[in-house]
């Protein structure tokens, strides 16, 4: 018979599946089971993700079905300008006074101004450090600024918190004249040395992904090092450069103890940053321990849960993307 | 600009690189300078043996370590068996390009950047309000038992704070295993689970180590999502039962440092509790980086 011929055959017979023993049938059917069994388990990230996001929103939910709590705590007294007696502010966090305010402006004020201080610290820290770190160093500085940046990573936020109570507070206060020792720059301070290693990593994975063809190519150009680090590596890896302050501003908006610690937690909108500051996470970290369940002030909490359960979904969403971006780019579409 | 300037222009800017990174060495120096030069003296074994004592003014911070360690062994037990195999079937199972993997890497990603107080409104909301609520419906418990706060809400809330550490050293650890192991194991007939039970996972195993230590002093340190699923401030009796509230080192440093009616008498306190939890948590992290730099050493010699 030619190769059409049997190729025709095989098309037209039936194949036969091979008879198994009973023992390597069963031997199969243990291996489906253990793969089942192990993807089963792998979805439990997913329904993590997924539960997170249906039990806090289910219990802010009140917020919006029942009469009491939608009279108390609308959407409108949240966010916008309440009528209140002249020379009373208008934005007014006070959740459990006789007529509650629950004015979410001052929290946003708090938590935009402490973020906003960490990050002008962090980012030029971290980049730069970062940039050290990949460029310029000789390898036994960078090896040893590796473990210190995990250990910087390791140290827990209370500790930190602590630390900017009880040591950096009189020194930030002396230094710039504040009138309180716990403020927003306090606390901003003290949320840099939290987003600082995730700034550092994630822009020193970027800048040593850049491939060394790159640099080699400028400096056979003439460029001096510095000016190949500045203008041919590092906009070679600004998308993972711009995800490192992305997912260090995710972090810094949802740090908690470090705020509560240090940052004087009163609900006042002013731009200064000698003033103290109350930001989101601090609040649930404060208010949730004394609240009766189900309340409105409850669901309120929950409530601000959500919405920073939201920026940082958001926020890490944008970081994966531009990080995927900067592999793609240096390599050329391969993966 | 003639070359020299360039050069010098760009040796200033090269050394603000290095003042930068000098300056993120000098901020952990001066933390831990700090911390070990108020807190040494205070670290005898009466205080890592005894309660506190006279309002917390006195004695040691038994419960707090024994809490803490409790806790996150709780917390290691639920982690470890989903975060493995998690890892073992985005490397080992899933078909390449597979939808469903990309999907558990994303969620896995994001999970890793829920703020930790969000973790503690899950906790109450999921673990202690459902959860709990049910099992006392259907366990007949006519008081609150299982819906209260208790170490057991708090491991696991935990748990799923750290699951995202786990996966990533596991798959991490997974990669190293060279691909010639697999192979040969299938070709001598070992079916997949059995090459991953005796080729796969014992090669992998420092590496899954290094997870857990990470996930450890991780989790030790963690005080927002305890806040409200089982910290307690004093209790001089240890956590007896699953559903006992307890003490915790890290929630004991934040209750010393903002409510002490006394602050300056219970500084030499606070430090050493805080020194405590500090070498806890340096400890973990110095064994997962030896760890990881050897199965590095060792995964690039294979290659």
């Amino acid at each position: 018979m030619d190769r059409q011929a049997i190729m025709e055959q095989g098309l037209t017979q039936p194949l036969v599946a091979p008879l198994l023993s009973p023992a390597a049938r069963r031997r199969q059917l243990r291996e489906k089971v253990i793969a089942g069994f192990i993807t089963l388990m792998a979805f439990t990230g997913i329904a993590a993700l997924i539960l997170i996001i249906i039990f806090v929103a289910k219990e802010a939910l009140a917020l919006f079905t029942e009469p009491e709590a939608r009279h108390e705590a609308s959407l409108s007294k949240m966010f916008l300008a309440q009528d209140v007696a002249p020379g009373r502010p208008p934005f007014r966090w006070q959740p459990v006074s006789k007529v509650p305010k629950v004015s979410m402006i001052p929290l946003f004020v708090g938590t935009l101004k402490t973020t906003a201080v960490s990050m002008l610290v962090a980012v030029p820290l971290g980049v730069f450090g970062a940039l050290f770190a990949a460029e310029f160093a000789p390898r036994r500085l960078r090896e040893l600024l590796k473990p210190v940046i995990e250990l910087l990573a390791g140290i827990p936020s209370v500790v930190l918190g602590f630390f900017a109570l009880m040591v950096m507070s009189t020194v930030v206060k002396e230094a710039l004249g504040f009138d309180r020792p716990l403020n927003a720059m306090l606390a901003g301070l003290g949320l840099a040395l939290a987003i600082v290693p995730v700034i550092f990593t994630v822009s020193e994975d970027a800048l040593t992904s850049v491939p060394r063809s790159y640099r080699e190519a400028s400096l056979a150009l003439g460029a001096t090092p510095w000016e190949t680090a500045w203008k041919v590596v590092l906009p070679a890896a600004a998308p993972g450069i711009l995800a490192a302050c992305v997912l260090g501003f995710g972090r810094a908006i949802g740090e908690t103890m470090i705020v509560l610690m240090a940052s004087g937690n009163a609900d006042v909108i002013s731009w200064s940053l000698g003033d103290s500051a109350r930001s989101l996470s601090a609040t649930i970290a404060a208010e949730m321990g004394e609240v009766v369940v189900g309340s409105p002030h409850y669901s309120l909490l929950f409530f601000i849960g959500v919405q920073l359960f939201i920026f940082t979904f958001v926020l890490n969403l944008i970081a994966s993307t531009w990080t995927r971006r900067v592999v793609r780019k240096l390599t050329g579409g391969a993966s | 600009m003639t070359p020299n300037t360039r050069r010098a222009v760009g040796l200033a800017l090269t050394s603000l690189t290095g003042l930068a990174a000098f300056i993120i060495i000098a901020m952990l120096g001066i933390i831990l300078f700090n911390v070990v030069e108020n807190g040494a003296g205070g670290v005898t074994w009466t205080f890592l043996s005894k309660p506190p004592e006279d309002g917390m003014m006195g004695g040691g911070i038994f419960p707090a370590i024994f809490g803490t360690a409790a806790l996150t062994l709780l917390m290691t037990v639920a982690v470890m068996p989903v975060g493995v195999l998690t890892a073992v079937y985005l490397h080992e199972y899933a078909p390449p390009n597979s939808l469903s993997a990309r999907f558990v890497r994303v969620a896995v990603v994001n999970l890793a950047g829920v703020p930790s107080i969000v973790f503690g409104l899950f906790g109450l909301g999921f673990f202690i309000l459902f959860v709990g609520q049910g099992m006392d419906r259907a366990l007949g418990h006519e008081e609150m038992y299982w819906a209260q706060p208790g170490i057991l809400w708090a491991s696991l809330t935990l748990a799923v704070l750290t699951l995202p550490v786990v996966i990533v050293s596991t798959e991490e650890a997974l990669r190293a295993v060279p691909m010639d192991h697999r192979t040969a194991s299938l070709a001598l007939g070992a079916t997949q689970s059995q090459t991953l039970g005796r080729v796969v996972l014992p090669g992998a195993l420092p590496g899954i180590l290094t997870g857990a230590v990470l996930a450890i002093s991780r989790g030790a340190g963690e005080v927002a999502p305890i806040l409200f699923t089982g910290a307690a401030y004093f209790l001089p009796d240890l956590p007896t039962h699953l559903n006992s509230q307890f003490m915790h080192l890290g929630y004991h440093t934040y209750v010393m440092a903002t409510q002490s009616p006394d602050v300056e008498a219970t500084r030499p306190l606070l430090y050493s509790t805080v020194l405590v939890l500090l070498l806890l948590t340096f400890a973990l992290n110095l064994v997962a980086v030896i760890i990881r730099t050897r199965t590095r050493r060792k995964a690039a010699g294979s290659h």
